[in-house]
């Protein structure tokens, strides 16, 4: 996983709740295989006035001049400020990739859908939920001053803004130390493979129906489907 | 000293290690696979050189990309005109044979949506973790599994270490009690219960349903209630293990047999919220208070019951929620105060993995019987959930009444519940769709979809508009 380098950046509003993962990357993006440049399609059905499909040159597309990230004063904003239950609907972590391909490391909000706060720290998206009035502050600052920056200290657990006090928040210290450093998820997991190889074993004798043959062609066959082996 | 919840209990005999912050080491049993999620996992493996950590946990089977006229299907692969859809199924055939994955290819005849297939072949277990890069895998719940959708990252973690690192979540427990009156469906239920907690109210929880109304639906039922706690915010939905349960799972391929069969179904009757468990937080409703349901807007909790009108703007004191709702209506081309009854429709589409089985189909047959779908009418989809589900209708007859009325009758898949195939919602059409989201485009470019049950959608296709299905008995 990429580390968490960010110190600072220019925040973008997006003033809506329940931004749902159709709204961040819309299905027909979802064709790919592979796992980058769905930047140029976030949020696609509100950046551009025509139909996006996949394979299309977005550069020759009619922008929406009235959606926010079209707007001049936001370009090259990597922190999104945003309202509650960002990231619901589907698990798609095409989302996250399209808010990190386009520029987005930090994601501030007052909720978010589960399974999406769980998919950005795995692609080094930082999501930070503030309380409802802090976020209204933001809004306000936003709004009120062009090219407002917000100073990120992920060690210290704190932002900093420029003109009002700073913020402290919270996050799982397993998962702040992923980040910082850039681990990888599986690898740490493999750490523990003896252990998890033990609990197999000792969950095949509990509850043995759970590794029965099937009578349908799938079959318990640990051989030959290369299993791991402790 | 408290009772654990179903939840507790199936979290506990799963753990495998436990961090100082809760991070916790969850092992999975069964890891569900379809095209769209998968390929970047499978490409993972690859390039880390990595194996699947117990192949025979993984079953596989297309459902998001794939055509479903017959037409089309008879080709095989051939017949999927879009060829970045194409790639994205071959691309599964080819990781499943590579890694020695089960998988229910396109036209076997087992071949459905994932979460339909799961519990029909028994590879939905009670007291399985179950996981599937897919949001409605909380499906699978409703047998008394812990199921929720992850994502790819997650889907390349499952298959090389068959665990995924989790913090448990809190515990929920939504009661419908008293008995559901006559016309009133499992998704009403499940609609009503969106629009009162709301898409956010039950994120950070698992839910489980419980009260007599939920008590006294069939398997399938609980399923299309299980299958939208991911719309009320929650990852996970449940259901406890009773005799309706075990009932349903045996004799089903994956199921135990025999000896162990007796053994496992012991074992499962203890998949229950002990009576002294703590739940931390607890919403009830009465099911006599519930009618059949109809969305309006563009989140699932934009709801109304069909003898109601949609919500005026006035009353809204909180700003967010008030611009939500004008956006909404915006895109719906609706205003407030209309009458549900009165809204037009241009589509129906009767399917996904909350609304296609073999009881939907009939609730929805009984309903279109003998009679002819309006003129207004310009699409009207019946999508069976699998090639066994499209089976058994058409041993029934199922297919000749829909086809009778002038409905279409397809081949099993997604389709147009998120139309990543070619079944989509035009620009600015209105569809009463037995599916699960209406967001913003999500049937179709400018698609507009209201959310309702199979014996509403199959009432609205005859008569044009919006009707209760209770007046028409």
């Amino acid at each position: 996983m990429k580390k968490f380098t960010v110190k600072s950046g220019l925040v973008m509003p997006l003033d809506r709740a329940n931004v749902d993962t159709d709204f961040i990357i819309p299905k027909q993006f979802l064709k790919s295989i592979k796992r980058s440049g769905f930047g140029v399609n976030l949020f696609d059905e509100h950046r551009y006035l025509d139909k996006g499909e996949p394979d299309m040159d977005n550069s020759s597309r009619p922008l929406n001049p009235s959606f926010v990230l079209n707007q001049a004063r936001y370009q090259d904003a990597s922190i999104l400020l945003a309202r509650d239950n960002f990231g619901c609907g589907s698990s798609r972590e095409h989302a996250p990739w399209a808010l990190d391909d386009y520029g987005f490391r930090v994601i501030l909000a007052p909720s978010f859908a589960d399974i999406f706060f769980n998919n950005c720290f795995k692609n080094g998206i930082l999501p930070i939920v503030l309380p409802r009035q802090t976020i209204d502050e933001l809004f306000t600052a936003v709004l009120a001053n062009e090219g407002y920056n917000l100073e990120v200290d992920l060690e210290q657990q704190e932002l900093r803004r420029p003109d009002a006090p700073d913020i402290q928040f919270e996050v799982d210290a397993f998962r702040k130390r992923c980040l910082l450093n850039g681990l990888d998820d599986i690898g740490i997991t493999l750490e523990d493979a003896e252990l998890i190889s033990a609990f197999e074993s000792r969950w095949r004798e509990q509850a043995p129906w759970y590794f029965a043959q099937s009578d349908n062609g799938a079959t318990e066959n640990s051989e030959a489907a290369g299993e791991h082996q402790s | 000293m408290s009772g654990k919840t179903l939840y507790d209990k199936i979290w506990d005999s799963h753990l495998v290690k436990e961090r100082e912050d809760g991070t916790s080491l969850i092992y999975i049993d069964r890891h569900l696979i379809h095209e769209v999620t998968s390929p970047q996992a499978f490409e993972g493996l690859r390039l880390a050189g990595r194996q699947p950590w117990r192949a025979s946990a993984n079953f596989a089977t297309p459902d998001h990309n794939i055509p479903t006229t017959s037409e089309e299907r008879k080709q095989g692969l051939e017949g999927i005109k879009d060829p970045v859809s194409k790639i994205q199924v071959s691309t599964l055939d080819d990781n499943c044979s590579e890694f020695n994955i089960f998988e229910l290819k396109m036209n076997d005849l087992r071949q459905g949506i994932v979460h339909v297939v799961g519990p029909e072949q028994g590879a939905t277990l009670p007291g399985m973790t179950i996981v599937c890069g897919d949001s409605h895998t909380s499906t699978h719940g409703a047998l008394g599994a812990l199921a929720h959708g992850i994502g790819t990252s997650e889907v390349e973690h499952v298959l090389a270490t068959q665990c995924l690192m989790q913090k448990k979540m809190k515990n929920m427990l939504i009661r419908v009690d008293g008995e559901l009156p006559t016309g009133v469906t499992a998704k009403d239920i499940v609609l009503a219960i969106i629009g009162k907690i709301g898409t956010a109210g039950g994120t950070g929880y698992t839910i489980e349903f419980g009260g007599e109304a939920i008590r006294s639906l069939s398997i399938e039922g609980r399923m299309t209630i299980c299958n939208m706690a991911i719309e009320a915010g929650a990852r996970a939905g449940l259901v406890a293990v009773d005799e309706v349960t075990l009932e349903y799972i045996k004799g089903r391929p994956f199921a135990p047999k025999g000896a162990l069969w007796d053994k496992a179904a012991q074992a499962w009757k203890e998949l229950v919220s002990d009576s002294n468990a703590q739940f931390d937080s607890i919403i009830e409703l009465r099911a006599a208070d519930i009618e059949p349901q109809v969305s309006w807007g563009t989140s699932p909790e934009m709801v109304a019951p069909v003898t109601g009108a949609i919500p005026t703007l006035e009353n809204v004191a909180d700003a967010t929620k008030r611009g939500n709702m004008e956006q909404a209506l915006r895109y719906m081309g609706l205003s407030g105060g209309t009458a549900i009854e009165d809204i037009r429709l241009d589509c129906v589409f009767i399917g996904s993995c909350t609304n296609s089985r073999i009881e939907d189909l009939r609730e929805a047959a009984k309903v279109v019987a003998g009679k002819k779908v309006a003129a207004n009418i310009e699409m009207a989809l019946v999508v069976p959930g699998s090639g066994l589900v499209k089976q058994q209708a058409e041993s029934e007859g199922l297919d000749k009444i829909f086809i009778e009325a002038g409905l279409e009758w397809r081949e099993p898949g997604c389709s147009m519940c998120l139309a990543m195939n070619a079944d989509q919602l035009g620009a600015g059409k209105h569809c009463a769709s037995t599916s699960n989201r209406n967001f913003e485009g999500r049937q179709g470019f400018g698609g507009r979809t209201h959310l309702v049950s199979p014996a509403m959608a199959a009432a609205a296709a005859i008569h044009g508009h919006f009707v209760d299905v209770r007046k028409l008995a």
